[in-house]
This record gives C-alpha cells, sequence and structure tokens, in this order.
C-alpha cells in the first residue's frame, strides 16, 4: 500500500537539497561556531551566512534574527521575554481565541504571574476583528500577539492592517507566522511587526529549528542563560546544520510558492467536489477565499473524527484532527469552538494539509479513500 | 489457538486489542502478532484522572502502550469513552452505594464498555474481532454458538466480570491468555522483551486505583454518619456512613472492648443504622439463598426449569454448590447447598457447570430461613 501523506502542517518531509546543503556541516564544517579556531569560522560563516540570507527575506537586520530550537521556542521567547521585561510599562496584553498552544499556554502563564490578558473573539470565518482589537487596546497594553495564519483551518488575520493600527500604540506587536513562513512574501516592515516566530520543519526544513525576529530597540528577558550566543538572547550552542537547513528549505520554498498554491488549490477543489458527487455530509471550516492554500479543514457532521482519521490511517491516507492529541484527550479544537458552537461540527472536524510529494493522482486517490470510509461509517450510524 | 473459527485467512483477519498498558494486554498483542493475525491496539481512556499537578496515570499507561505497539510493529490508537463510562457505569456505580448495596463497576465496564462502545469502535474499523488480556476462554460450537470458558488459570480467572456478556458481544471476542497460566504470561513477556514485562499489575477499581476509598467516595455522595448497633439495639458507636462499609468487613469499625473481634453484619438504610455482631461467624452473616434480577444468559436461552449448578457470590471465591429456581418475572431465586457468609446485595451472583460460565445477575435479596 502507498501511503500517501497530507499532514505537512504538522510537519513536512525534508527536500533532498536541504539535506545536501545540511550534510557538510555534519561532516566537515561541524565546529563550534563561538570557537576562535579555523572549524569553528567555518560553522560560523555557515551560521552568518543562514542568518543574512533569512534577514534579507524578510526585510530584517543581520542582527534582528535569534535562531530558536523552533516556533514554540521562539514564541515562548517573543511573548515570556518581553512581557518580563517590560511590566514597567504596562500589565496587559492581547492575543487571540485561535492561536497556537505555543502562544496560547504562554498567556496563560503570564496570567498567572498577574498580567491581564484579553483573548480576541473569531468569526465564523476563525478571523478577528479590527474592532474588537482596537477595543481592548488600553494604556496599559503593552504586547499584541496575533496569528498570521492558523495551523488548523488556514484562515489569515490582517496583519498589515494591524500592524497600521498598533504603530500609533506604545505596544509592540508580535506575530504567528510559522504556517506562513516560506509560502507567503513576509515584510517584517510593510508588516509592521516588531516580533515574529517561524520554524523550519514545516517548509521542509529539519525538525528542531526555527528563529525570532527582534525588531532592533526591542528588549527580551533571556528565558535560558548560558553562554552568549545570539547576543545573549539565547544561549546554547546554535544548531548550524539544522540552520543552514532552514536556510535552504526557504529558499526553495519561496522559488516554488506561487506553482505550489496554484497546485493546492487544485487539490482542494477535487477533494470538495468529490465529497459533493458522491453526496458525503461535509461542511468545510474557514473561508476558502481568503485562506492558507495549504490547509483545508473539513467537518463530517454525525461521524466521530477519532474513526475518521485510524479508518483513513489503516487504508494508508495520513491526516490529523486539528490539533495533536494526547491519550484520548477528546478536548474539542479550541480554535473551531472559538469560530462556531457546534459540537457535531467541531468533533468531526479533519484537517488536510498538502506539501512537498504530493500530487494530483495520490490526492484522487485520497478523495476515493476519504468517501469510501465515510460511506463505511456513514452506513453504520443508520 | 481454539478460539478461531472464521474461514478468512489470518493475515486478513483484523483483530483490535483493547490495551491498557500492562503485561496482560502486552502479551495478548504479541501472541496474535505472532500467529500472523493483522493487530491494532487500542489504548482506551474512561477516566479522567488528571491530578493536581497536571499529571494524569493515563497518559503513562498509553507511553508504555506505544512502546510495546512498536516493538510488535503494530498500529496504536487512544480512543476516549469517559462519556459512555460516565453515563453507564459510574453513574450506576453511584446509584448502587445511594441504595445502600455494593456495586460491581468492572461487570458494568466489561458490558457497556469494554464489549460494547469499544467493540463499536473496532467494528467501525472493519474488525473481525476484538481480543483483550483477561483470563477467560471462549469456545465456539459447532452450531455457531460461543460458551464462556474459566481461564486455564483459576487462580486469575475473570469470567466472574465477565458474566454479562451476550452472545452477540462473545461472537466478537478473544482471550489469547486465557488458555495461559499467569506466571506463563510473565515469561512471555519475558522472552519477548516487551517494555511492560515487569510492570506492576493494577489493582483496585479502575477510577478509584491506589487512592483512599472513602476520601474518592465522598467527593461525589455525601456522607451521612449515624449510629452503630448490635442486632438487639445497643449503640455501639457511629459510622461514617453506610455507603463506606460492606457486609463482613471489620476494619475501621473502631469497637474496643472484650470479646471477639466486630463485623459489619447488615445495614438498615431507613433508619441509617450500621448493624455489628461479634465474631467471624455472626448469625446475622449468613444466608440460605438470594434473589438476583438483571440476569444475563451467556447461551441466551433463558431458564425455565431448576438447575443444578455452582455459583460464585464474589471475585476469586470458591464455587458453591446452588439450585437455581428461575421466578417468573425474570428473577431467579438461588437455595445454597450450604449456608455462605456475607453475601452482599449489589455484587454479582455468577452461574457455572463445570468450566462453562453460565451468566449471573446482580443479587438483589439475600434469604435466610
Amino acid at each position: 500500500m502507498e501511503r500517501i501523506y497530507l499532514d505537512h502542517a504538522a510537519t513536512s518531509p525534508m527536500h533532498p537539497e536541504v539535506f545536501q546543503a545540511m550534510k557538510p556541516f555534519f561532516e566537515t564544517y561541524f565546529g563550534n561556531p563561538s570557537s576562535i579556531h579555523h572549524f569553528g569560522r567555518e560553522a560560523r560563516r555557515g551560521l552568518d551566512e543562514a542568518r543574512e540570507f533569512i534577514a534579507q527575506k524578510i526585510n530584517a537586520r543581520f542582527d534582528e534574527i535569534v535562531f530558536t530550537s523552533g516556533g514554540t521556542e521562539a514564541d515562548n521567547l517573543a511573548i515570556l521575554g518581553y512581557a518580563f521585561a517590560n511590566n514597567d510599562k504596562g500589565n496587559h496584553l492581547i492575543t487571540t481565541k485561535i492561536e497556537h498552544h505555543a502562544v496560547l499556554h504562554a498567556f496563560q502563564h503570564l496570567e498567572k504571574s498577574g498580567y491581564s490578558v484579553t483573548y480576541l473573539d473569531v468569526n465564523e470565518h476563525g478571523e478577528i476583528s479590527m474592532e474588537d482589537l482596537e477595543n481592548a487596546l488600553t494604556d496599559e497594553t503593552i504586547l499584541v500577539s496575533i496569528m498570521f495564519g492558523n495551523n488548523e483551518v488556514g484562515s489569515i488575520q490582517p496583519i498589515e492592517e494591524i500592524g497600521r493600527v498598533l504603530a500609533a500604540h506604545q505596544t509592540v506587536f508580535h506575530t504567528d507566522a510559522v504556517q506562513v513562513f516560506g509560502s507567503e512574501q513576509i515584510d517584517v516592515n510593510q508588516l509592521g511587526v516588531d516580533l515574529l516566530a517561524a520554524s523550519g520543519h514545516k517548509i521542509n526544513g529539519p525538525n528542531g529549528t526555527g528563529f525570532l525576529y527582534i525588531r532592533q530597540g526591542i528588549h527580551l528577558a533571556s528565558l535560558q542563560y548560558g553562554g552568549e550566543q545570539e547576543r545573549k538572547r539565547r544561549s546554547g550552542t546554535e544548531n548550524v546544520p539544522a540552520i543552514v537547513g532552514m536556510q535552504k528549505a526557504l529558499e526553495l520554498a519561496l522559488k516554488e510558492s506561487e506553482r505550489r498554491k496554484l497546485l493546492y488549490t487544485q487539490f482542494k477543489e477535487i477533494l470538495l467536489t468529490s465529497f459533493e458527487q458522491e453526496m458525503i455530509n461535509f461542511k468545510v471550516n474557514g473561508n476558502q477565499e481568503q485562506a492558507l492554500s495549504h490547509i483545508l479543514n473539513v467537518s463530517f457532521p454525525g461521524l466521530n473524527v477519532e474513526s475518521i482519521l485510524m479508518n483513513l490511517d489503516l487504508d494508508g491516507v495520513a491526516v490529523s484532527s486539528g490539533s495533536a492529541c494526547t491519550a484520548g484527550s477528546i478536548d474539542p479544537s479550541h480554535v473551531l469552538t472559538s469560530m462556531f458552537n457546534d459540537k457535531n461540527r467541531s468533533h468531526s472536524a479533519v484537517r488536510f494539509s498538502f506539501g512537498l510529494g504530493n500530487d494530483l493522482a495520490q490526492i484522487e486517490e485520497a478523495a476515493q479513500k476519504v468517501v469510501n470510509v465515510m460511506k463505511r461509517l456513514e452506513s453504520q450510524i443508520k | 489457538m481454539n478460539t478461531h473459527v472464521s474461514e478468512k485467512a489470518k493475515k486478513d483477519t483484523r483483530i483490535v486489542v483493547g490495551m491498557s498498558g500492562g503485561v496482560d494486554s502486552s502479551v495478548t498483542a504479541h501472541l496474535l502478532k505472532e500467529e500472523g493475525y493483522q493487530v491494532i491496539g487500542i489504548f482506551m481512556k474512561n477516566w479522567d484522572d488528571t491530578d493536581e499537578n497536571g499529571i494524569c496515570t493515563a497518559t503513562e499507561d498509553y507511553d508504555d502502550v506505544i512502546r510495546v505497539c512498536n516493538q510488535l510493529d503494530i498500529p496504536y490508537y487512544a480512543v476516549n469513552f469517559e462519556k459512555e463510562y460516565w453515563d453507564k457505569v459510574f453513574t450506576y456505580f453511584l446509584e448502587e452505594y445511594k441504595a445502600g448495596r455494593t456495586p460491581n463497576p468492572d461487570v458494568m465496564c466489561n458490558k457497556e464498555i469494554k464489549f460494547k462502545a469499544f467493540l463499536d469502535h473496532a467494528m467501525s474499523l472493519g474488525a473481525d474481532y476484538v481480543a483483550t488480556g483477561h483470563y477467560a476462554q471462549v469456545k465456539r460450537t459447532d452450531e455457531g454458538k460461543v460458551e464462556l470458558l474459566r481461564g486455564q488459570d483459576r487462580n486469575k480467572d475473570q469470567t466472574y466480570f465477565l458474566n454479562a456478556l451476550s452472545q452477540d458481544q462473545l461472537q466478537h471476542v478473544m482471550f489469547p491468555i486465557g488458555e495461559i497460566e499467569k506466571p506463563r504470561v510473565r515469561e512471555i513477556a519475558h522472552e519477548a522483551e516487551l517494555a511492560t514485562a515487569s510492570k506492576k499489575d493494577s489493582t483496585g477499581i479502575c477510577f478509584i486505583g491506589e487512592r483512599n476509598f472513602k476520601e474518592f467516595l465522598s467527593q461525589y455522595l455525601p456522607a451521612q454518619p449515624g449510629d452503630m448497633k448490635t442486632v438487639d439495639g445497643d449503640v455501639k458507636g457511629q459510622h461514617d456512613g453506610l455507603m463506606y462499609y460492606t457486609l463482613g468487613q471489620r476494619q475501621g469499625l473502631g469497637i474496643g472492648g472484650a470479646g471477639e473481634p466486630w463485623f459489619v453484619v447488615g445495614k438498615d438504610l431507613e433508619t441509617n443504622t450500621l448493624l455489628v455482631g461479634q465474631g467471624y461467624h455472626h448469625d446475622a452473616l449468613y444466608s440460605n439463598g438470594l434473589i438476583a434480577d438483571g440476569l444475563n444468559w451467556v447461551s441466551g436461552e433463558v431458564p425455565e426449569e431448576n438447575i443444578r449448578c455452582t455459583a460464585k457470590f464474589r471475585y476469586r471465591q470458591e464455587d458453591h454448590g446452588v439450585e437455581l429456581i428461575p421466578l417468573n418475572n425474570g428473577r431467579v431465586k438461588v437455595l445454597f447447598d450450604e449456608p455462605e457468609r456475607a453475601v452482599t446485595p449489589g455484587q454479582s451472583v455468577v452461574f457455572y457447570q463445570g468450566e462453562v460460565c453460565l451468566g449471573g445477575g446482580t443479587i438483589d435479596e439475600i434469604l435466610k430461613d
């Protein structure tokens, strides 16, 4: 059985060219970039080239990039680091109800430490309202964190517009751009963001690497102590091979992004058209006109998502229920429950996410398999 | 393995194993995999036991399921039946305690969760059978019926807890370790180097675990303290709430003084009185028969005539000779050959003929002459 991987928003296969780019940094340029000898210098060159490349691609400066172990660490460093270092300016923070847990749980932690947090509602498409945001701002607000593209339903927030509104306020603006990085052009100045988190492994780079963009002049408290790497903002020996891999992954992703968008739009059409033709009872979650092209979230009301996922896995189709779940946890997705009050819908939601290696034939086969599973499950209920 | 009569080849026979993260279900999956079946491991989460530190033993148990399934190279999943468990098992459990009886949640869990909700789920995955690590055996007869037999290991036999299963349920069930003695199960686990080979067996009712039973129950049911009296009406002290005591119990009464130790010999719900008596063999603890309701007959055939058979009134008890007399309202009267001590309302009475488990019911009334 040839397995079909449609869970690229969780993590993605490494591009062979990324692997090639990383290889010499394991074998030849393996030095510690902080070392003063030849080996250190060679590693440092790779690290600096990656930093320069990534900075350029998001229109940032070389010294505004801090490498981290991934998106979660970048989000935590931005949120906790900024709040801890700037509580003399105020203690109010704003975020949304549909953030990734890396953001949401960081804010919940701050609430326990005495900060006050506003969680903005979203509409049924998973979009915040500018009015809500403006109403939430106070003199005490020091940080606004709003995700760029949502990892479960693909909804996109108007980051540039938000950036313009916040420019007149003392608050700094952080965005979790993990799902957008590599598929959309990011210009931190045009967007008006002060902090931006991204990760390498969603775009065919290696797991365990990411970065935080920190606008010059913004001071963050360090969350870990040790050597003075990353200008003391993030201690620990840099994971040079992975960082070089992320650089290569970004280069490839940007080159391909327009072609991929068209292809993924076609994938969505194939899936939705076959559900329609086969009279499957389904509902698309999120606004398809304005969403990340690689994410399609569909509910199959009346069916149980656990059964759907297991059946699809046994039939060779890998999808997910939105956020990864732990031992039989049934907590419905916080994203979907924020979008609508319909348990049947949120408990039956499946996320398809596309990426490297997916082709039309695979999607057609997957569509057929999904239809078969849904029909089988529907018939068992009747 | 005598449990399988399907026409399908083993490699095309899909078996979902209910895995708890313990050694018994690990070996169950291992044996089936060795036999060449298509095996899937599924962990059931029926109770949210997250403690104040955010730690949940279910997560740890599921981690063990993952380790074992990866060793066996079989897919694994987790399913959640917390709602079903609450509605069908825990609600019953509390109701019975409220009624002054001593319920048997494991019987209900097997009937409603493991071999209903879980079985249904397995069927939705295209399973031919569900297998669990119970110490019991199923025998498929030529007439297409399934008999429930005691486990080979008499010490571990779990048919007592399986007495409420129907033909429909048993048709789809396998108990691979039922024909093996427990020490051998451990040995197999060690030979196969399963990650759970040395894991301690779990004890107690699953949702209470090792916790203090009294403290647990008090979270859900208000305790009503009252008098502890002898059968002659002498007040001997105070009890903490009738639900905390069971017939024949000696511990925790706190009655001192001369003579033999004191035991719980009865409960009077109306006056909220706990009856106590001196001596293990106190007369009031003995009965000659019982009335059972909620009966299940494994064969699916309801007896119309009296039956000579043996019975167990609690788990891990020796069999007792009884005469079973069907009553006209779906109940049965059970007359004991010898008077029995501490037969307890709410517990299951389970009937056997030789190795075959006939079925059982819930003890509703105790009969004394």
